[in-house]
């Protein structure tokens, strides 16, 4: 049991981190991640999410016949992903604005879905929510890193604060959709490459 | 909102690109993108599958669940209707036009995932647009993405033969090529602008 979570900590964070190693859940991973606090609050919505539907399948995963689990999965999600946007919307106005549909979006996160297939509906249910913790945390952690260096360069603030002074001139590249792809290629080269020279 | 949808059209092709500026289907567009045959069977699939379910999203969205009060479901409802669509234009399909199953039934159980419909039908919902104006966002929209993707399977069917960093190679790369179209379709920001 001690072994299993180490390991689904190992996997989820980085050998098998969903964003950079599989490539899912990209479309969220671009459009939040301008604003540091905008992600931050998407990461924290994604992990619950995945966390929870992992853990509700594998509640149900004896009495879920196997045809319509996909299905029954998807209205598993929704369900969270309706509750915490509810709680957005009732706490942090903001942030649920700039969000917008982002956070419905949630649902056709293919992260989500993966986990819940791969590992939610084949082990018991505190090791699902587990993994499903780790693998929000994997994603949230990319994000953040993403959005640390496009509001540092684009904004020259972190998290709403400002940390480079005036001197600093502000990278717009870094605030439009494109530099999003751009950051997220280089991260992917990066690992790649640090993967193939050990493999090497 | 008072917008003319022949402007929404077009924007959402070229300005508001749904991939490029709001980054929707991105999961499928990067898998699929390898070959330009099926980069355009699955575009056209999505055109149409995202022109007819924002149309009936719309419908179900004003005419039940705002009467009933019920908005915040709209999510599992628009899944709902996304899913039972597309399988019962499979049916269709398969049942009268077996030439165009061949081609396009292996697309559609991929569109049910594809985040750029839901996408488009909250988009819609959150910029409170009429009838036609989400018929011309619907289906601007899926031209959009198809034109998107097409672009992409191009140059990355003519840039296989070139050398690139291994680390780079697959999904790396079709991101940069993705990033490049998406300033130089900045550069037609000036034709029409939603948002």
């Amino acid at each position: 049991m001690k072994n299993e979570i180490k390991t689904i900590t190992e996997k989820d964070l980085w050998t098998e981190n969903p964003v950079i190693r599989q490539i899912l859940g990209i479309c969220s991973a671009l459009a939040v991640t301008n604003l540091m606090a905008n992600t931050f609050i998407m990461g924290m919505g994604v992990t619950f999410v995945t966390a929870f539907s992992s853990m509700t399948v594998s509640f149900l995963r004896h009495v879920i016949p196997r045809r319509i689990r996909m299905m029954v999965q998807t209205l598993v999600i929704a369900s969270y992903v309706i509750i915490v946007d509810i709680i957005l919307k009732a706490f942090l106005p903001e942030i649920s604005a700039n969000l917008g549909p982002y956070v419905g979006l949630i649902i056709t996160n293919c992260i989500i879905m993966g986990r819940c297939e791969a590992y939610g509906q084949s082990n018991p249910p505190l090791l699902a929510f587990w993994d499903g913790m780790m693998s929000g945390l994997g994603y949230t952690l990319v994000l953040m890193f993403i959005s640390f260096i496009r509001e540092l360069m684009g904004f020259g603030t972190l998290f709403g604060i400002p940390i480079l002074g005036d001197w600093w001139t502000r990278w717009t590249i870094m605030v439009m959709p494109a530099s999003a792809f751009f950051v997220l290629a280089i991260i992917i080269w990066a690992v790649q490459a640090r993967q193939s020279n050990k493999s090497v | 909102m008072n917008i003319n949808p022949i402007v929404i059209f077009f924007a959402s092709i070229f300005t508001s690109n749904i991939v490029l500026t709001n980054f929707l289907g991105m999961c499928s567009y990067l898998a699929i993108s390898k070959d330009l045959k099926s980069s355009w069977g699955l575009g056209q699939a999505v055109i149409f599958v995202m022109t007819i379910t924002t149309i009936l999203n719309f419908l179900v969205y004003k005419y039940l669940l705002v009467p009933a009060g019920l908005e915040y479901l709209r999510y599992i409802v628009f899944i709902i209707v996304v899913a039972a669509f597309v399988q019962l234009l499979e049916m269709i399909l398969e049942r009268f036009m077996p030439g165009l199953y061949y081609t396009l039934g292996i697309f559609l159980p991929l569109i049910t995932v594809n985040c750029a419909i839901l996408g488009v039908a909250l988009f819609m919902v959150i910029r409170e647009y009429t009838f036609l104006q989400s018929l011309a966002y619907g289906a601007g929209g899926g031209i959009g993405w198809a034109l998107a993707i097409v672009a992409l399977a191009g140059i990355r069917e003519k840039v296989d033969e070139t050398k690139i960093p291994r680390g780079l190679q697959g999904p790396g790369f079709a991101l940069i090529v993705t990033g490049i179209m998406a300033m130089a379709f900045i550069g037609l920001s000036g034709i029409a602008n939603i948002q």
